[in-house]
């Protein structure tokens, strides 16, 4: 609307935006998570770069110019975007060279640059001055923690459907921890965006879907805790890893599509009109 | 700097051109508006300049505050720090600018923008249906679609101030169009860091505020709510 000054939802970036966040998110966490199992298997680090690479694709569609891509390099002095660009080439390449070739190191190099691709994501959405819910600084953990989770659960998953002897017996363990601090890191970042003032429908959203994310990050927990107390339960270790992945690609569908209120329009002070004083600001919407 | 920069039409070393609205005398008629559109030949839905209508206090003691928006042209601009191509620049004199061509339309500075002034539309569409009027026709630019838009101070007339030795916001020729269409005397635009300029003067004999000021952005938008004693 264009004469309204209420905080709105943005439109700009769309479910394409989302799923590079939630693709790109995972896909690292999952590289990270195949370095972490050392496996002899490539299925969760080819698994990884698909999703990457699933990321990187749907953001493709959505810009207006998609063959003028390449221009996103130019601006790695300032740009978190071009930073995430700049890291998906030595990433791909290296979880490529450590699913080709395997090796002590070419996994750990991958990890490392899948922690610099998940910051980098995360970094982007805090360099959103426009969103009070993106622009918070615990949005960072919380994302760097989110993508871990469901990296971890997707290369269980991974691991279970093509290599089931491979998942070693700290899997469960590491997965239940990781969503724990999804969840801490998610509270902390919900309960840091009222002092932060965020719009109070942002808050609203959010809140909204704090209640869901603790009902599937607690069944996680739950169906995580059966595979530690009987290691012959893999499928629920494998359950546990679907709900991690699937909590973590619905939150940030929530942050990047319902959530994203932008800053709205405000008076520091009202005008005098023809006599008397000026007046407290005003802003409509929050 | 001062004498350089009254001197009629020529740039001073340093230079910040902002634009000073006195909200006291805006009145919401949508002139500056209808003069973008027909100067930059925006398409529908997409209006570089616009006039909110806030409403403040409850009844019987109500105001009414008309309040122009357009880009602020930043002194820190968050949309050139965000975008991943440079196409978004600022110039000497302040003016933050879009080089379209550079422009890949991730929509990054939309979002990073705290007053939600960047547009970006995909397809071409015209005011009245498929086929553009003539002087739709005249203004259409296919180097706008698929790329972020937004206001750029009427940058091409500051341009031709330079050139041809007169000053934007004294000389209409060289001045941004919402400024030349105001009716009530609200908008201003001028060297704010030339302290003999009409909006330095302003800024001196005013009471005045910058939108969204806390988030660091030095926005180069004032509005005047007062004078001073």
């Amino acid at each position: 609307m264009p004469g309204s000054a209420a905080p709105r939802r943005q439109g700009f970036w769309d479910w394409r935006a989302a799923c590079n966040f939630m693709f790109g998110g995972a896909g690292a966490g999952t590289l990270v998570y195949a370095a972490a199992v050392s496996s002899p298997s490539t299925g969760p680090g080819l698994v990884g770069l698909a999703l990457v690479c699933c990321g990187l694709l749907c953001v493709w569609f959505e810009i207006g110019r998609p063959w003028r891509a390449m221009n996103v390099f130019r601006h790695a002095h300032s740009s978190w975007m071009t930073r995430e660009a700049i890291v998906s080439l030595p990433l791909l390449g290296a979880g490529l060279g450590a699913a080709w070739y395997g090796g002590r190191w070419l996994p750990w190099i991958t990890a490392a640059l899948a922690l610099a691709y998940v910051y980098s994501q995360a970094r982007m959405l805090q360099g959103a001055r426009g969103i009070p819910a993106w622009r918070h600084p615990r949005v960072v953990p919380l994302m760097i923690a989110t993508g871990l989770a469901e990296g971890t659960g997707l290369g269980i998953v991974a691991q279970l459907l093509l290599d089931p002897a491979e998942l070693p017996g700290w899997a469960a363990l590491l997965l239940a921890g990781l969503v724990l601090i999804r969840e801490l890191a998610f509270l902390a970042y919900l309960g840091g965006l009222g002092p932060a003032d965020a719009p109070a429908r942002a808050r609203e959203v959010l809140a909204q879907f704090a209640r869901r994310l603790a009902a599937l990050d607690v069944a996680a927990i739950i169906a995580a805790a059966f595979g530690i107390i009987e290691p012959g339960l893999a499928w629920a270790v494998g359950v546990a890893g679907l709900l991690a992945a699937f909590a973590g690609g619905w939150f940030k569908f929530v942050l990047v599509i319902r959530a994203a209120y932008h800053q709205g329009l405000a008076l520091s002070l009202t005008p005098v009109r023809g006599f008397g004083t000026t007046r407290p600001g005003a802003r409509p919407g929050w | 700097m001062g004498q350089a920069g009254h001197e009629r039409g020529r740039i001073p070393p340093v230079t910040r051109y902002i634009m000073v609205i006195d909200l006291r005398r805006c009145i919401g008629c949508q002139t500056c508006t209808a003069a973008c559109k027909q100067a930059n030949g925006t398409p529908p839905g997409v209006q570089w300049r616009r006039v909110v209508d806030i409403e403040t206090g409850t009844y019987p003691d109500v105001r009414r505050t008309f309040v122009p928006v357009s880009c602020m042209h930043c002194g820190d601009p968050p949309c050139l720090e965000v975008c991943p191509t440079q196409a978004t620049f600022k110039r000497d004199d302040g003016l933050v600018d879009i080089d379209y061509e550079l422009c890949i339309g991730c929509a990054y500075c939309a979002v990073a923008c705290p007053y939600q002034q960047r547009f970006k539309v995909q397809r071409a569409t015209f005011a009245y249906g498929g086929e553009p009027s003539p002087a739709e026709a005249a203004q259409f630019d296919p180097a706008r679609l698929g790329v972020s838009t937004k206001c750029n101070f009427c940058s091409e007339r500051i341009d031709a101030g330079r050139r041809t030795g007169r000053t934007p916001g004294i000389d209409p020729e060289v001045t941004p169009a919402c400024v030349n269409s105001c009716i009530s005397g609200a908008l201003h635009f001028g060297d704010r860091d030339d302290p003999q300029s009409n909006v330095s003067r302003l800024l001196r004999d005013n009471e005045s505020f910058r939108m969204h000021q806390e988030l660091g952005t030095d926005p180069g938008m004032y509005y005047l709510v007062d004078g001073r004693p």
